[in-house]
């Protein structure tokens, strides 16, 4: 398919448009509101789905297929918070705090957005590896830890103890791994009967979810004019940078293009559920409004509208190169 | 009726301090509080509730002493960076042996 055909077959989808209307609903003042719970509970949900989903497809999935995107994983998650905080410190100036802050969120991942990228292939009926929600697993942990410990060696300080409860005993963990455990040990057969509940009705609840993620990023974005040039810059820079290394580390680990493109829609996306909480704990200093108007305003809406098709535009022409 | 004074503390904070404050709060010496979920705007911007939930406000009836002790510890440890109030009224009970 044409680039710009997928590009608008994007933008047209449900849970895009969703979106948009929940950003319409904040800039017009709607007394729209999500009753108390159920954003949380749709988070809940939608974590909770991805990895059961994602223990089915690795329960049949041979390890010697799976161990090198595993560790090109695990290696993207602790190179780009790294960069993210050289770019920072050194290009943007921010303090430690902002920067790490900045680091720790960048090097994760948004959950909404990988599964935005997967609905993506699926509706193009590109194929991508099943057991992708494990590598969101693992791709979670390595920033946060590795922005954090960047932060108390330049702060000489510890705080990581109590962030990394923060980060493990978090909910995206739990439910992403605890899902992940409970497919990888039920399998296909077993999971069958709850999968009415957690596979079919995914995609009406996701539409939901977005829509009320249009009402928060619209308010970020009322914010955007107070943060800078630089942080703008960076939060449609990183994305496309980090989405490149995702797409290239994809490849060169032998995913298949779709894979690449939903990896790197992976390392493109900014953490807005795990990295904030920890960061909260342990970088107090760090501005919350800088970091979550950049992951929140502005690069989820930029890889849900123009990224994923970026990041999968770039797999295929790669795919031409490494094969 | 035999009524006394005491003092009851409220603390509005962001919901990310909510176990760390209980735990102050019950080793300063208070023998119990209430909990309720809040939403509302201070000088620190709209609170941050997008990720983690509603901000917390936390009630409990205390001696002076222990009143004095929350306020110094909140003061400390979260005045600075996070979006919290803290503040102390005075309120009269019956059974004043429950809350000291």
């Amino acid at each position: 398919m044409e680039s710009l055909e997928v590009l608008r077959s994007n933008l047209l989808s449900p849970i895009v448009l969703a979106f948009a209307l929940g950003m319409i609903a904040t800039f017009i003042k709607s007394d729209l509101r999500f009753p108390e719970g159920l954003y949380t509970g749709l988070s809940m949900y939608l974590l909770f789905s991805i990895g059961l989903k994602g223990g089915v497809e690795l329960s049949d999935t041979p390890l010697r297929e799976f161990w090198l995107p595993a560790l090109s994983t695990i290696a993207l998650g602790l190179i780009t918070p790294a960069i993210a905080y050289a770019a920072a410190r050194k290009i943007g100036r921010l303090d430690v705090p902002n920067s790490a802050a900045l680091a720790a969120h960048y090097g994760s991942v948004s959950a909404v957005t990988f599964i935005a990228a997967t609905m993506l292939m699926q509706r193009l009926q590109t194929p991508y590896e099943g057991f992708m929600p494990t590598l969101v697993a693992l791709l979670e942990i390595p920033a946060i830890l590795v922005a954090l410990l960047i932060a108390s060696r330049a702060m000489k300080r510890r705080t990581l103890g109590a962030a990394m409860r923060e980060v493990l005993a978090g909910r995206t963990i739990l439910l992403l791994l605890g899902g992940l455990v409970i497919g990888l040990f039920s399998g296909r057969e077993g999971v069958a009967p709850v999968a009415p509940l957690f596979f079919d009705l995914f995609r009406g609840a996701l539409t939901l979810f977005l829509l009320e993620m249009g009402m928060i990023t619209a308010r970020r974005l009322i914010e955007v004019r107070s943060v800078g040039p630089f942080i703008f810059g960076f939060a449609i820079l990183a994305p496309v940078l980090f989405g490149a290394m995702g797409v290239a580390c994809g490849l060169l680990s032998g995913l298949s293009p779709g894979g690449a493109a939903v990896l790197g829609a992976m390392a493109a996306s900014a953490s807005y559920i795990a990295a904030p909480a920890a960061v909260r704990i342990a970088l107090p200093e760090a501005n919350p409004s800088l970091y979550l108007t950049a992951t929140l305003g502005i690069t989820f809406p930029f890889n849900l509208s123009v990224g994923i098709p970026l990041y999968l535009w770039l797999a295929n022409q790669l795919a031409g190169f490494t094969v | 009726m035999n009524t006394h004074a005491i003092k009851k503390v409220t603390i509005i904070a962001e919901s990310v301090l909510e176990l760390k404050i209980i735990e102050d709060i019950k080793r300063l010496g208070a023998k119990g509080y209430t909990l309720i979920e809040v939403r509302g705007e201070g000088t620190k911007g709209r609170h941050a509730s997008d990720w983690a939930g509603n901000s917390v406000k936390i009630e409990t009836l205390v001696t002076d002493l222990v009143a004095e002790a929350i306020l110094q510890r909140m003061a400390d440890e979260y005045f600075e960076y996070y979006a919290i109030v803290a503040f102390v009224e005075n309120v009269t009970v019956v059974r004043q042996e429950k809350f000291s």
